[in-house]
C-alpha cells in the first residue's frame, strides 16, 4: 500500500442515515441526503465545508440518492416517497422545478445522461424509466423498461454516449439503449452471486466496476463487433465480459463504487464501515486480463455502515462518504 | 381472521430468569454483551399469530444465538414454526427490528433462518439481510405497526 486516506472534515447535520453524496460536476459543492428526508448542499467557505442549503419539504419518506445534470444546474431527487424530485438552481437558489411520478414504490437511484437531455430513475418496481428532458424544463417519460426481475438498485449513464446501466437485487447487471425509436434492454451481464448494489463507468465507458452483497467487485470490459480478440458479437451488438474480480478486502456488503476519472482508481464503501481504494497495476494483458491492486483499506472509516463513496470530478483525490451514523466524511487521498 | 398458518403449534416451557450476579452491577466492571443477554431481548417477541412469545414456540433458542462483542457481532438463526409458515419474514423482521432498537449501534446483527427449516429460506434470508428493504419497510406505516405490536408487552390476564 502506498496510498493513505488523510480525513479532511466531518460534516454534521443529517438527523438520520446518509444515503448518498454527490459532487456537483465543477466539484465546487457537494450534494447529500437520507433517512431525514432532507438533501444538503455543501459548499467551502474560506477553508472548511459547510452546509450552504438545506432542502426540505419535497418528499415524505427517505431521499435515498441525487444526480447532479451535467450543466449543473439540476438536481435530481430519489425518493422512498415513490418520486423523483428536480431542483433547480437557476435563480441563485434550489427551486423544486417538478416532482415526477410514475413508480409504484421506492425509487432507488436516479441518474442523468452526458447530454442532459435525459434521465433514469429505477425502484423496488423492478422498473427503469427514462425521461426526456424537453427545452422547457418539462420532463416526459420516454420509456419503461421491466427487464429486471427484481428491485433495480442503481442506474448509471455512460460517461460519452447515450447507453444506461442498471443493476438489481436479482444479482444481474443490465445495460440499455436506444434501438429503432423504442429503449430496450441490450445486454446483461451475469456474474456476482448476490445482489449488485453498485455500478459505474470508467473515464472512457469501455469498462465497467461493479460491487455487492457478495463483498466483491468486478471489472468488465467491452469488446466491440470486430474485436481483436475474436470475441463473437451477436446482433453486431458489443459485448460485455469480466475480466477480472477482486475479493477479499471487505467483510459485509459492499454498498457504492466510484470509479475516478481523474486518477483511473476505485472507490467502494461497504458495511464493514470500511472504505477501499484500489488501482490499477501494470500486466502483460492489461486489457483481457488487467490486475488491481488495493491502495488503501481504510478500516473504521465511519462508525457504522457506509452507504456511498464519490470522487470530487475536478479536485484529484478528494472524497466524500456518508454513512449510518449520520456523518458525511471527506478525505484526501495521500501518497505515503 | 383468516385460517392460521399453524393452528395447533406445540408449546414449550420458558427459560428462568437470568441470575444477576453482583459485579454485574458494579458499573466499574466492562460488561460485555453475551449470548443470553441477546436471548432475553428477544426470547419475549410475540408471535404475530398465537398469543405466545417466540420462546414458548421454539422459533428462538439460546444455543442458535452468536454473539462477539469485540467484533460487534451479533448472529441469530430462528425455527418457523412450520416450513411454509407465511409469517417468517414478519418474525425476522421483528428479531431484526428489536435488537436495532437496542443494541448500540457499533454492532452488525444477522439474523438468518436456521438451515433446512422453511421452504423458501434463501428468500427470506436475502430480504433480511437488505438494508435497504428494512429501511423502507420500516417507513411503511402498516408492516411498522405489526412489527410493534409483535415487540409490545403483551398484557398478561
Amino acid at each position: 500500500m502506498h496510498h493513505s486516506l488523510k480525513e479532511v472534515q466531518q460534516l454534521t447535520g443529517h438527523t438520520d442515515q446518509v444515503w448518498c453524496v454527490a459532487w456537483s460536476p465543477s466539484g465546487s459543492l457537494l450534494a447529500s441526503c437520507g433517512g431525514d428526508k432532507t438533501i444538503r448542499i455543501w459548499g467551502k467557505e474560506d477553508k472548511s465545508w459547510v452546509c450552504k442549503s438545506l432542502l426540505t419539504d419535497a418528499h415524505t419518506r427517505t431521499i435515498r440518492a441525487l444526480s447532479w445534470s451535467p450543466c449543473g444546474q439540476y438536481l435530481a431527487a430519489a425518493s422512498f416517497d415513490a418520486t423523483t424530485s428536480i431542483w433547480s438552481r437557476k435563480s441563485g437558489e434550489f427551486e423544486c422545478l417538478a416532482t415526477l411520478e410514475g413508480h409504484e414504490n421506492e425509487v432507488k437511484c436516479v441518474g442523468w445522461a452526458c447530454t442532459g437531455n435525459l434521465l433514469a430513475t429505477c425502484a423496488r418496481d423492478k422498473s427503469v424509466w427514462i425521461w426526456e428532458v424537453t427545452a422547457d424544463e418539462e420532463f416526459e417519460c420516454a420509456s419503461v423498461l421491466s427487464t429486471h426481475t427484481q428491485d433495480v438498485k442503481c442506474v448509471k449513464w455512460h460517461p460519452a454516449c447515450e447507453l444506461l446501466a442498471s443493476c438489481s437485487y436479482d444479482d444481474t447487471i443490465r445495460l440499455y439503449h436506444e434501438a429503432s425509436d423504442d429503449w430496450e434492454s441490450c445486454a446483461m451481464l451475469k456474474g456476482h452471486s448476490s445482489t449488485v448494489w453498485s455500478v459505474d463507468f470508467n473515464k472512457d465507458g469501455h469498462r465497467i466496476v461493479s460491487a455487492g452483497a457478495d463483498a466483491s467487485l468486478k471489472i468488465w470490459q467491452d469488446y466491440e463487433p470486430g474485436n481483436p480478440e475474436g470475441i463473437a458479437t451477436p446482433d453486431n451488438l458489443p459485448v460485455w465480459k469480466c475480466v477480472c474480480t477482486i475479493g477479499g478486502h471487505h467483510e459485509r456488503p459492499i454498498y457504492s463504487v466510484n470509479w475516478c476519472s481523474l486518477s483511473g482508481m476505485i472507490a467502494t464503501a461497504s458495511g464493514d464501515d470500511s472504505l477501499c481504494v484500489y488501482q490499477e497495476i501494470s500486466t502483460e494483458d492489461a486489457r483481457n486480463a488487467p490486475k488491481f491492486e488495493i491502495a488503501v483499506r481504510q478500516k473504521a472509516a465511519h462508525l457504522e455502515d457506509i452507504n456511498c463513496v464519490s470522487w470530487n470530478p475536478v479536485q484529484k483525490g478528494l472524497l466524500a462518504s456518508c454513512s449510518d451514523d449520520g456523518n458525511i466524511k471527506i478525505w484526501q487521498l495521500q501518497k505515503e | 381472521m383468516s385460517e392460521l398458518d399453524n393452528a395447533n403449534p406445540l408449546v414449550f416451557e420458558i427459560t428462568k430468569d437470568r441470575q444477576i450476579l453482583p459485579e454485574e452491577e458494579d458499573d466499574s466492571v466492562t460488561d460485555k454483551f453475551d449470548r443470553r443477554e441477546i436471548f432475553d431481548l428477544i426470547r419475549v417477541i410475540n408471535d404475530p399469530e398465537h398469543p405466545l412469545t417466540l420462546e414458548e414456540l421454539n422459533v428462538v433458542v439460546e444455543s442458535n444465538i452468536k454473539v462477539d462483542d469485540d467484533k460487534n457481532s451479533v448472529y441469530v438463526e430462528f425455527v418457523p414454526t412450520i416450513p411454509h409458515c407465511s409469517m417468517a419474514t414478519l418474525i425476522g423482521l421483528s428479531i431484526r427490528v428489536k435488537l436495532l432498537r437496542s443494541l448500540p449501534p457499533r454492532f452488525k446483527v444477522d439474523v438468518k433462518i436456521a438451515p433446512g427449516t422453511h421452504e423458501s429460506e434463501l428468500a427470506v434470508n436475502k430480504q433480511l439481510a437488505d438494508k435497504e428493504r428494512v429501511a423502507a419497510a420500516l417507513e411503511n406505516s402498516h408492516l411498522l405497526e405489526l412489527v410493534n405490536q409483535c415487540l409490545s408487552k403483551r398484557a398478561t390476564g
